[in-house]
């Protein structure tokens, strides 16, 4: 299947107030294609919830919730249950940022992964808290500039490296792992498709361009996440209960330095920091993943 | 649903009586996490759902705040929900009690009372409940095991009526109640089903129907709903003195309404009470009456909504009221002597407030003895602590 087969009809409208280029719509629009009318949707404190959540004005046609920042996946678990015990079906997803999912939110998301509760998690991973000002979270890459780990006199942006959330839930062994890209449709489409027809946790981890965080031309967010994945530097793959499966191998690795070199928050990059970042990326690779084609 | 359960009389910890009454209140969902002294409410439910005593889903969240998240989303859902808590869990859980009452959730969750930390300890005292008096939950005292069964019953009509739709908190002193057995008067499932029917949302999360809830909002709506609940809070006494009413009707105890008034009619000095203390307190009112003072009682079985006409009808005619705490609101008092100072401006009668019984030490007789002696001697100071080491009273 591919994005023009989606159905014409979406639940989630336009007239949100996304910055120009953002990614998250796509990503969400594309989701609810598939997800369908039956689903109840929960999104923790992010940008998601400001842009398309506004009272009066809302852009879902689902019903939809929002609690807290840090309990995305417990709401979850609450929505589930209570339709469980109604016997109604229902498909409870939850869109999360990477602030609400690698920090703030890690330990719900982990207690109702271990539980396997009945949901579907997505991380829109745009690699820091953009809602709040572009702040560094634990998935903002090496190097990167934030207003938190500012490119300054004597420190030059952030100094670790992106953790691996994606592998912190495959350690879970839930049903299914997947993680994704807006540039590769076909693939983002058919994992969205799979993870409807699962039961159990599903742990669902998009790469989201940020146009206003990462500091590049709005036109251009579908190639920073194409360029995110012919680098390395994102990694497209399927775990099915723990096992890693479908590693999309790009057929020409390109350097990291090419995907970085169009993006502002990284433009103070020395070339020792170039290739740690470089040397990250080989490293995750041939440790989980095999040698990346040259 | 839940299996047939006939009227008995048990022998029973607070807490086995606090999870029997969320199992005849046939609740859908109970999410929880344990800490003592209320692990024995989440244990016991546990068994009626791996018994099949119950079908109600079971979610053993990873801490307190994900219980009251996913208590919230499930009654989102259009489920009765469940919870337990104490001390550190409820202050982990603060963000959330905000949430639940603002969304107009009926949720109802025992708090078994339990000293705050620091330093860590596991007994009595009201400072873990009290401060969340804003939080928008009505907050119940229990003086025994029977009054803990009765309360959650109780609590799910209250708070589900279309007048107050707000969460509630029956809270039971840690140990002396929640791990001590008593005897008590359990009603048939049947019983309770025609006195509480079912869980009817005011509003819920279907798809046939979509609609968004605790949403982004601006300045232009929020205030409204600020109102709303604090009108909520007020009607919610006229709907506590009509269950209680109801409840007698049913099952012949008599709650009465916000408070309980002993041997106040024509008493001089007059201690007011909250949880387990009134026991004791009850006890050195008749000794005293015995010796010719007119003494009396005020227990307050409600912290929120504050029964403040109750407390002015008792002070009308008194000499001197004493306000009873087991928390302490550091630098001005304790918790119910803030709220009876406000009740009582105007007043003339002197309101004496005695601090006893903090991090769980025992609130003797003779405590108890001492308070009514400051009252009858008319005392210059105001705010007593009573058996604490360093401090001469």
């Amino acid at each position: 299947m591919n994005i023009k087969d989606l159905p014409e009809e979406s639940l989630f409208t336009p007239g949100h107030t996304a910055c120009a280029g953002c990614a998250a719509p796509a990503i969400v629009r594309n989701m609810m294609k598939i997800f369908g009318k039956d689903t109840i949707v929960y999104t923790p404190a992010n940008c998601l919830l400001v842009f398309s959540g506004t009272y009066p004005h809302l852009a879902w046609k689902v019903p939809y919730l929002h609690e807290a920042f840090e309990n995305t996946a417990a709401c979850l678990s609450g929505i589930a249950r209570a339709y469980k015990k109604k016997g109604k079906k229902v498909i409870a997803v939850g869109f999360a940022g990477d602030g609400g999912t690698y920090d703030i939110g890690i330990q719900a998301l982990s207690g109702a992964a271990e539980r396997n509760e009945d949901v579907i998690y997505v991380c829109y991973d745009n690699e820091a808290y953009m809602n709040t000002g572009i702040q560094r979270s634990g998935a903002t890459p090496y190097g990167a500039d934030t207003t938190t780990t500012p490119a300054g006199r004597k420190i030059l942006g952030k100094l670790e490296h992106k953790k691996d959330m994606a592998e912190i839930m495959r350690a879970h062994e839930v049903p299914y792992v997947a993680t994704m890209s807006i540039s590769h449709q076909k693939d983002f489409i058919e994992k969205t498709k799979k993870a409807k027809e699962i039961s159990g946790f599903r742990y669902l981890h998009v790469l989201s361009p940020c146009p206003t965080g990462w500091r590049f031309d709005p036109s251009k967010s579908i190639e920073m996440a194409r360029k995110a994945v012919e680098s390395g530097m994102w990694t497209l793959y399927e775990a099915e209960y723990g096992e890693i499966k479908n590693i999309y191998k790009p057929k020409k690795k390109i350097p990291v330095e090419e995907y970085i070199k169009g993006q502002g928050r990284f433009r103070h990059l020395t070339p020792e920091m170039i290739r740690e970042l470089q040397e990250w990326v080989d490293r995750k690779w041939k440790k989980l993943y095999g040698e990346l084609p040259q | 649903m839940i299996q047939k359960l006939e009227r008995k009389k048990m022998v029973v910890t607070g807490d086995y009586a606090s999870a029997y009454g969320a199992l005849l209140c046939d609740v859908d969902v109970v999410a929880a996490y344990p800490i003592t002294p209320q692990t024995l409410i989440v244990e016991e439910f546990s068994n009626f759902v791996n018994d099949g005593i119950t079908d109600a889903e079971l979610i053993m969240v990873e801490s307190e705040h994900s219980a009251m998240s996913a208590c919230i989303a499930a009654q989102a859902c259009g489920a009765r929900t469940f919870t337990a808590t104490s001390s550190q869990g409820l202050a982990l859980m603060h963000e959330m009690l905000f949430i639940a009452s603002a969304l107009r959730l009926p949720i109802v969750m025992p708090v078994v009372n339990r000293t705050l930390a620091a330093p860590i300890g596991i007994w009595c005292e009201h400072n873990d409940s009290m401060p969340e008096r804003d939080a928008g939950w009505l907050q119940m005292s229990c003086e025994d095991n029977q009054e803990v069964l009765d309360m959650t019953i109780m609590a799910y009509k209250i708070g589900e009526r279309k007048d107050v739709l707000l969460p509630v908190m029956p809270c039971l002193d840690a140990f002396i109640l929640s791990h001590t057995v008593e005897p008590v008067d359990a009603p048939s499932s049947d019983e309770v089903a025609e006195f509480l029917p079912k869980y009817k949302p005011y509003a819920e999360l279907d798809p046939e129907k979509p609609m968004a809830i605790g949403t982004f909002t601006p300045p232009e709506y929020i205030q409204e709903l600020r109102y709303q609940q604090h009108v909520a809070m007020e009607r919610a006494k006229k709907a506590i003195k009509e269950v209680t009413e109801e409840f007698y009707k049913k099952f012949g105890r008599n709650y009465n309404g916000l408070v309980e008034e002993y041997k106040c009619s024509d008493a001089d000095y007059i201690l007011v009470t909250n949880g387990t203390v009134t026991g004791t307190a009850r006890e050195v009112v008749d000794e005293l009456r015995n010796k010719g003072k007119k003494v009396g009682l005020l227990k307050l079985r409600f912290y929120r909504p504050f029964p403040a006409d109750e407390l002015r009808k008792v002070a009308e005619n008194a000499e001197a009221i004493g306000i009873y705490d087991r928390a302490i609101s550091y630098g001005v008092g304790g918790p119910l002597f803030i709220e009876a100072k406000n009740a009582l401006y105007g007043y003339t009668l002197p309101v004496y407030n005695f601090l006893a019984g903090l991090g769980g030490r025992d609130v003797t007789k003779k405590d108890v003895e001492k308070m009514f002696e400051i009252m009858m001697e008319k005392r210059k100071g105001e705010i007593y602590w009573l058996n604490t080491r360093g401090v001469k009273i």
